[in-house]
């Protein structure tokens, strides 16, 4: 048993190193995209807000799978083209942006009103007021909702293997039929408990951080 | 004079607010705007820190134009002047408004530092000076959900003071306060104005209006009704909806 899974081990390995990529790379791009759609959406510029509304409505309304499968195989049929893994990584970073503009436009509107009041007094301009002010006290509200996200992220990159791209799940899918074992997929499960235990340490640590006030 | 109030008109959605305002504030002196709630008293404030936009109007801190009339039209402060008119003008608003992720010093050095590019060690010291002056020295590093409703009122006018200010701006200082705290925060207004600060309250509170003004202006309807010093104010009561206020 030992000796089997040390022999599949390696490919499930390799399969964890795409996994982890996707998961990162959208994680670093789709958060500072989603801080931008909230900024849009309650920005008082109309279309811009209508142009959010109409984006995270097809975002959310279709499935990720869906958006995948349009960015790399639907677009070149209008000419524009990209590998796999840029193709994946877009869809993935536009989908899930979607879903963090509307956890931090949540997490913005429910700060009191007063807080720019006060910084207005205080000659902060509206950025600052944002940068010193308002961001800053938004982290804390959407922490939560954020970890919910962080986690469906680590499962749902398994949806790269459409385009082809060999993650995780599908590596543990291959051994498996291959050997016509279930250990292979039990390996995998495993897997992806200890990564989803190591993100809710690490988001239960910044909770922590952000508790020195209420 | 440090602040000008001449012809404000500021109306919502149809329904006046304010009807052709017009008072000035001294150098020293604490202004009382009285009224019951709903008469305008806050909307004042609110045009004089510019977070509403009067409809008509003049609004002059000290010597510079928040805005005026110009060929019948009101023309706003460009942003320089408006940040220059902001250093001169301290507001404490009513639920204080204090920044929760910020500690008290952190509350009072952040617009100074951060907006006027005061040197931290010059800021930091003058709120150590305006904590021990409130009181508030033991305080510095907590952060404003472990402070009173008193404690928290002091850092918001060591927080407005924070930049030497002019005109000190008050929304009902006396609302969140237990009534053996009005006290503290009536001789603290008395000694801001010793120091030549123009002092403006906003109140429904007669009783704190009388300990603590010098003049008094009774709003109602939008309308000033009387301005008068404060001993004249409680003397005459020759208006009706002034005598009905006073007596409730």
């Amino acid at each position: 048993m030992v000796d089997y899974i040390l022999r599949i081990l390696p490919a499930l390995l390799a399969g964890l190193d795409t996994t982890l990529s996707v998961f990162f790379l959208t994680l670093v791009l789709s958060i500072p995209l989603g801080v931008l759609v909230a900024l849009g959406r309650l920005s008082n510029i109309k279309p811009l807000v209508e142009i959010m509304k109409f984006y995270i409505w097809v975002m959310r309304g279709t499935p990720l799978l869906l958006q995948i499968v349009v960015i790399f195989f639907g677009l070149p049929i209008v000419g524009i083209t990209f590998d796999r893994y840029p193709a994946a990584i877009i869809a993935f970073v536009l989908n899930y942006a979607a879903y963090f503009g509307e956890i931090f436009r949540g997490g913005i509107e429910s700060i009191d009103k007063g807080q720019y009041d006060a910084a207005k007094v205080l000659g902060f301009t509206p950025i600052k007021t944002y940068q010193r002010i308002i961001l800053p006290q938004m982290i804390k509200i959407v922490l939560p909702s954020v970890a919910n996200e962080v986690i469906t992220l680590i499962k749902d990159t398994a949806l790269v293997y459409v385009v082809g791209l060999g993650e995780l799940l599908r590596a543990g899918k291959i051994a498996s039929n291959r050997d016509a074992s279930l250990v292979p997929l039990l390996l995998v499960g495993i897997i992806y408990l200890a990564l989803t235990a190591i993100l809710t340490t690490a988001f239960q640590k910044l909770e922590d951080r952000y508790s020195y006030y209420q | 004079m440090v602040l000008e109030v001449q012809g404000l008109y500021k109306s919502f959605s149809g329904e006046p607010v304010l009807q052709d305002v017009s008072f000035n504030l001294n150098q020293g002196e604490i202004l009382a705007i009285l009224g019951r709630s709903g008469a305008g008293k806050t909307t004042i404030l609110r045009c004089i820190n510019n977070l509403t936009k009067c409809d008509r109007g003049t609004i002059k801190v000290d010597d510079m134009y928040l805005c005026r009339e110009e060929n019948g039209a009101t023309v706003y402060a460009n942003p320089s002047t408006m940040l220059k008119i902001r250093k001169n003008l301290g507001m404490v608003f009513q639920n204080f408004n204090l920044f929760p992720h910020m500690s008290v010093v952190q509350n009072i050095v952040e617009a100074p530092i951060n907006v006027f590019g005061m040197p931290k060690q010059k800021a930091h010291e003058k709120a150590a000076e305006l904590l021990e002056m409130l009181g508030l020295s033991d305080k510095a590093d907590s952060y404003p959900f472990e402070l009173s409703g008193g404690q928290k009122q002091r850092v918001a006018i060591a927080r407005a003071c924070a930049l030497n200010p002019k005109i000190m701006c008050m929304d009902e200082p006396t609302s969140a306060l237990d009534p053996e705290l009005r006290e503290g925060i009536a001789s603290i207004i008395e000694n801001l104005a010793k120091d030549g600060m123009g002092i403006l309250i906003i109140t429904h509170d007669m009783n704190f209006a009388k300990r603590v003004a010098t003049r008094i202006i009774f709003l109602d309807d939008g309308k000033v009704i009387q301005e008068s010093s404060k001993e004249e104010f409680f003397e005459s009561m020759d208006n009706e909806r002034i005598r009905r206020f006073v007596a409730m």
